[in-house]
C-alpha cells in the first residue's frame, strides 16, 4: 500500500462528500455524491478488496445515484434550490469527527501496518457466499424483493 | 512508509461526520437520504479496514458484511426515495421544515 496514493484518494473523497453535503444546486450535489463513491471505491482497490470495490459502483454510481437523479427530476418544482441551512448540525458533527479522532488517535493497539496476506479471489468469496454464507444471501434476496415491491406500493397512482 | 489502520479510521470518521452534517443540516429531504447513505458508506469501509488489518480468517467476514451492508443499504435508498416521492405528492413539498402535521 503506499501512502501517496492514500493521501490522494482521501483528498478526493472527502472533497466530494463536503460538496455533496454543502452545494446548493441539488443535482450538483448528486454528482458529486457519485464522486464520493468513486474516491470511496477506489479506497475499497487500494485495501485489496477489488470485489466490494466493483459492487459499490455498480450499486452506488449505477443505482443509487441515478434513483436520486430521477428523484430531483420528479420532484422538479420543489428543488431549484435548497433554502436554508440548519448551522446547528455543523458544531455535532464536528464534535462527533473531534471525539472519534481522539479516541482513534489515543489507541495505541491500531496504529499497525497491513500485514501480508494473501490475495482474495472472486472464486473464495463465492465460495463462501455459496456454503457458511447462504442463509443470509437468501434473506438479503428476500428483503431487497420486499423492499422494492414496498417502493413500487408506496408511489403508485390511486384510483380515485 | 504506508497507511496505517488509524489513518483509514480517521477517513472513515471524516466521511461519516460529513454525512451526519449533512442529515442533520439540510433542510431538502433527498440530502438527508444522501446523508445517511455516506454514514453507511463510512461504516463499510471501516469493516473493510478492520478485515485488512486483522488476523487473516477464511471465510474473509469483514467482506462479507461490507456485501451484505451494500445490499441492504441499496434496498433503504429505494424505499427512501419512494417515501420521498410519495410526500411530494401529497404535500407539493421536500423541505423537512414543513412537514409538521403531526407536531404537537
Amino acid at each position: 500500500m503506499n501512502s501517496g496514493a492514500f493521501i490522494l484518494i482521501a483528498i478526493f473523497t472527502l472533497a466530494a462528500a463536503l460538496a455533496a453535503a454543502t452545494l446548493r444546486k441539488l443535482m450538483h450535489a448528486a454528482l458529486s455524491f457519485a464522486l464520493a463513491f468513486v474516491g470511496l471505491a477506489s479506497s475499497f482497490f487500494l485495501l485489496g478488496a477489488e470485489f466490494v470495490g466493483l459492487a459499490l459502483v455498480f450499486v452506488y454510481i449505477g443505482a443509487v445515484a441515478v434513483l436520486i437523479v430521477f428523484t430531483i427530476l420528479l420532484t422538479r418544482r420543489d428543488v431549484e434550490k435548497d433554502r436554508g441551512f440548519n448551522w446547528g448540525g455543523v458544531p455535532i458533527a464536528v464534535a462527533v469527527f473531534g471525539g472519534l479522532t481522539w479516541s482513534i488517535l489515543k489507541t495505541q493497539s491500531i496504529a499497525i501496518v497491513a500485514p501480508r496476506m494473501p490475495a482474495l479471489t472472486v472464486k473464495q468469496i463465492g465460495a463462501a457466499l455459496m456454503t457458511s454464507y447462504v442463509w443470509p444471501l437468501q434473506c438479503v434476496g428476500l428483503l431487497l424483493t420486499a423492499a422494492l415491491i414496498g417502493a413500487l406500493i408506496l408511489v403508485i397512482e390511486e384510483k380515485r | 512508509m504506508t497507511p496505517t489502520l488509524q489513518a483509514f479510521l480517521i477517513v472513515s470518521t471524516a466521511l461519516f461526520s460529513i454525512g451526519l452534517l449533512a442529515a442533520l443540516s439540510r433542510r431538502h429531504a433527498i440530502f438527508i437520504l444522501i446523508g445517511i447513505e455516506m454514514m453507511l458508506a463510512a461504516a463499510n469501509l471501516n469493516f473493510i479496514a478492520f478485515w485488512r488489518f486483522g488476523p487473516h480468517h477464511q471465510p474473509p467476514i469483514g467482506v462479507m458484511i461490507a456485501l451484505f451492508s451494500i445490499a441492504i443499504a441499496a434496498a433503504e435508498a429505494a424505499v427512501g426515495l419512494a417515501m420521498v416521492i410519495a410526500v411530494y405528492r401529497h404535500y407539493r413539498t421536500t423541505n423537512v421544515d414543513q412537514l409538521d402535521q403531526l407536531r404537537g
